[in-house]
């Protein structure tokens, strides 16, 4: 199937299709073999916010596509100067973008993005809100391990309130009929947490949340918002953070994932990182994978 | 005995819940004052001019007790003039401006300068002036001072009163002088960076979320201060269903409180704000639909006192942005009328009557507004004439407000605005 994609902002408007086509198509990528498949097309990244993985995975995936790139950040821009959103985006569009892969501190900035800009916009972040290519990639790593992800029981642990990857990931898996439980502190994981999407739980006892866990998906978690929270580390530590020990809780296949960048002994130990259940490092080369199969598809180059 | 400025609308339903009236009759306005109302026919030949109701509505103008005009300071936004050209074309003969304009309106100049000829208004223009200098909630202002320039109230809107003793202060010298205190209930210390209501909408579209109990809690402090100094507190634009609760148990308890709706409150939830339209942003935000519901009882128990728009115009760039950065507000002067009728009326039942003193009569008391609100014999030549059967669709561009800010561009609407009568004059007429 060919599905037609304009821009991807999040996983909510994605078809339960379009997502199977685009993970399908990721996990035929072949990063180390360089193709001219988007040869003549430019792609935008437009980054408000600093990132070191999602910026150099879309233009590794860009590039290994034959496609060429250029970074536009606020500092040393026109964005530095008071331009609006809008008009960057039309800017940026008129000066011959193919695509604009966009990250920005605020949830909903690609929308409104993707309503005044005719090019396909990707949203690399929007604040809390979304995070699609994270999601993407974590089912193109959970299905490598996973015949399926229905059934599965998938415990994302940490700071969910402030998360976009735990949106996107529990919007996704909801779709394909997993059980997403959100564990952490009540600040980080509220009750409200759970109406996100069918079959997401939120539970305040990581160590119930744990049993019988087949993918266990830590999130980072920032000295500033336990602090923000009145959250003491050393209570977060004790309660919530990835063990080989906790692991053992769950299920003995289950995978252990984090969307990085990884605090060693903040949300996990080294032990639990480095462990053989750990497929943090896979993820990050599903992610240069997925977002080829990303652009390839929004650029009309997909087969 | 016919008069060069006098006007006799005929064959029209007068409603006028003052006068206890509601059936056809005819009115005659002139120099600038309702002169009589009388049974159909009853008045033909006494006036220069005859309006055909027929199939309409006559009533009392409409008072909005909350409009931002935006001037002065902010005219790219909208003027006096436009403002209340918008008011006109809604059916409102008056509108009470507040206060938060550039400078802040906290001097009996400014008061003053807002009604002054010179701004082109359309409407009555009642100031409504800042509770304290600058709105930054610390020292009051010359009450007495502003109410002699015709500050009709105080408020500090948008900036809330939390400082318990100055808003005790504030209710307090209200008091003597006979003019409310208006607030806007949001504690704002436990708003920051909030732009939407707290729910399962904000959590999904990943934004800070407002507590119902931010506004409730203010509620109830403002309630528990007007005990205690026996002033009259009007609560601003109320969204919640536990601050109606608690100014549902005051009124048990016969306090001079009364509560404002918004037509938005009533028609639109969280769930409206969809992917981050910025024309669902404003403060206090759209609600649950738990809450909706619980407004929409509040007025069919008569708990709530008024429609008010809180009318608050702003330019397309402030809009046209992230949506956390976008400014709070909407127009609402043009489309009262049609909610009130198709929600209000049609859907839940409300009887004309009900609207006319949500929109008119209890307005004219809430702010003591001498010989409005009614078309008693005497009475200020202020009518507002609507067809309740008319269907249309509300096009924002076509608004007379200099902003376009609305969520309701584009809806089908029943009931319009056919005439607006100000003291006796056609401001605005189909």
């Amino acid at each position: 199937m060919k599905p037609h994609l304009r821009s991807l902002l999040g996983i909510e408007q994605l078809t339960t299709g379009q997502i199977e086509a685009i993970v399908a198509l990721a996990r035929r990528m072949d990063p180390s073999r360089p193709s001219q498949l988007l040869h003549g097309k430019r792609v935008a990244l437009l980054f408000y916010e600093s990132s070191t993985r999602t910026r150099t995975s879309f233009e590794f995936a860009a590039k290994t596509l034959g496609a060429t790139t250029t970074l536009v950040t606020p500092v040393s821009s026109s964005i530095e100067k008071g331009e609006s959103l809008i008009d960057t985006g039309w800017t940026v569009a008129a000066l011959g973008a193919d695509a604009i892969v966009m990250r920005h501190a605020n949830s909903g900035a690609v929308y409104l993005l993707a309503r005044y800009v005719q090019v396909p916009i990707v949203n690399a972040g929007d604040g809390m809100h979304q995070h699609p290519s994270q999601a993407l990639l974590d089912a193109l790593t959970i299905t490598n391990h996973k015949k399926k992800l229905n059934g599965l029981r998938v415990v994302i642990v940490g700071d969910v309130y402030h998360s976009r990857v735990a949106r996107s990931n529990a919007e996704l898996l909801s779709r394909f009929g997993a059980d997403i439980v959100f564990a952490g502190p009540p600040d980080f994981v509220p009750e409200i947490s759970a109406t996100i999407a069918p079959g997401v739980t939120a539970c305040h006892d990581l160590n119930i949340a744990l049993q019988g866990a087949d993918v266990v998906m830590a999130l980072r978690v920032q000295k500033e918002r336990l602090a923000g929270k009145d959250i003491r580390i050393e209570d977060y530590i004790a309660n919530y953070q990835i063990t080989p020990q906790r692991m053992k809780l769950a299920k003995p296949d289950a995978i252990l994932m984090h969307p990085g960048p990884v605090i060693r002994g903040m949300e996990l130990t080294s032990e639990a990182a480095d462990s053989f259940q750990s497929c943090i490092h896979e993820q990050v080369r599903n992610g240069v994978k997925t977002r080829m199969a990303i652009l390839a598809m929004l650029l009309g180059a997909a087969h | 005995m016919k008069d060069m400025d006098s006007l006799l609308i005929v064959r029209g339903r007068v409603v006028d819940p003052a006068s206890g009236v509601d059936q056809e009759m005819d009115v005659l306005l002139r120099d600038g004052r309702v002169a009589a109302v009388a049974t159909p026919g009853k008045l033909r030949g006494q006036a220069k001019r005859t309006f055909n109701a027929k199939g309409c509505i006559v009533t009392p103008g409409f008072i909005d007790l909350h409009v931002h005009l935006r001037e002065p300071g902010q005219s790219h936004k909208e003027t006096i003039a436009t403002g209340t050209a918008a008011a006109a074309a809604g059916g409102f003969t008056s509108v009470c401006a507040m206060p938060n304009t550039v400078p802040v309106n906290d001097s009996a100049e400014i008061t003053r300068w807002m009604q002054a000829p010179e701004r082109g208004a359309l409407v009555n223009v009642f100031p409504i002036a800042a509770a304290t200098v600058g709105s930054l909630g610390e020292k009051l202002t010359n009450f007495a001072a502003l109410k002699k320039a015709g500050a009709v109230a105080v408020t500090d809107d948008g900036k809330p009163i939390l400082d318990d003793r100055v808003m005790r202060g504030a209710l307090r010298a209200a008091s003597g002088l006979k003019v409310p205190v208006v607030q806007h209930a949001e504690d704002t210390r436990m708003t920051v960076n909030c732009s939407m209501n707290l729910g399962a909408t904000s959590f999904r579209l990943g934004l800070h979320g407002m507590s119902n109990a931010a506004e409730a809690s203010i509620v109830e402090r403002d309630i528990a201060l007007a005990r205690a100094t026996r002033g009259h507190l009007h609560v601003a634009h109320l969204s919640t269903r536990e601050a109606l609760e608690a100014v549902r148990r005051a009124k048990k308890t016969r306090l001079r409180v009364t509560v404002e709706v918004t037509p938005h409150h009533i028609t639109l939830v969280d769930k409206n704000v969809g992917d981050f339209n910025t024309h669902c942003k404003m403060n206090p935000p759209l609600r649950s639909a738990a809450d909706r519901d619980a407004l929409i009882a509040g007025i069919l128990d008569r708990t709530i006192d008024a429609i008010a728009t809180d009318h608050a115009p702003h330019a397309f760039h402030e809009k046209q942005v992230e949506f956390e950065r976008a400014a709070f507000g909407i127009t609402g002067l043009e489309t009262a009328l049609p909610i009130a009728i198709t929600v209000l009326h049609l859907h839940f039942k409300v009887p004309l009557w009900r609207i006319v003193e949500l929109l008119s009569s209890n307005p004219a008391k809430i702010f003591s507004l001498k010989g409005r609100g009614t078309l008693a014999k005497g009475a200020h030549a202020d009518v507002t004439i609507f067809d309740p059967g008319k269907k249309w669709t509300f096009d924002a561009t076509q608004s007379h407000s200099k902003s376009k800010n609305t969520p309701f561009d584009g809806w089908s609407f029943t009931g319009r605005v056919v005439a607006t009568i100000v003291d006796g004059k056609m401001v605005y007429e189909v």
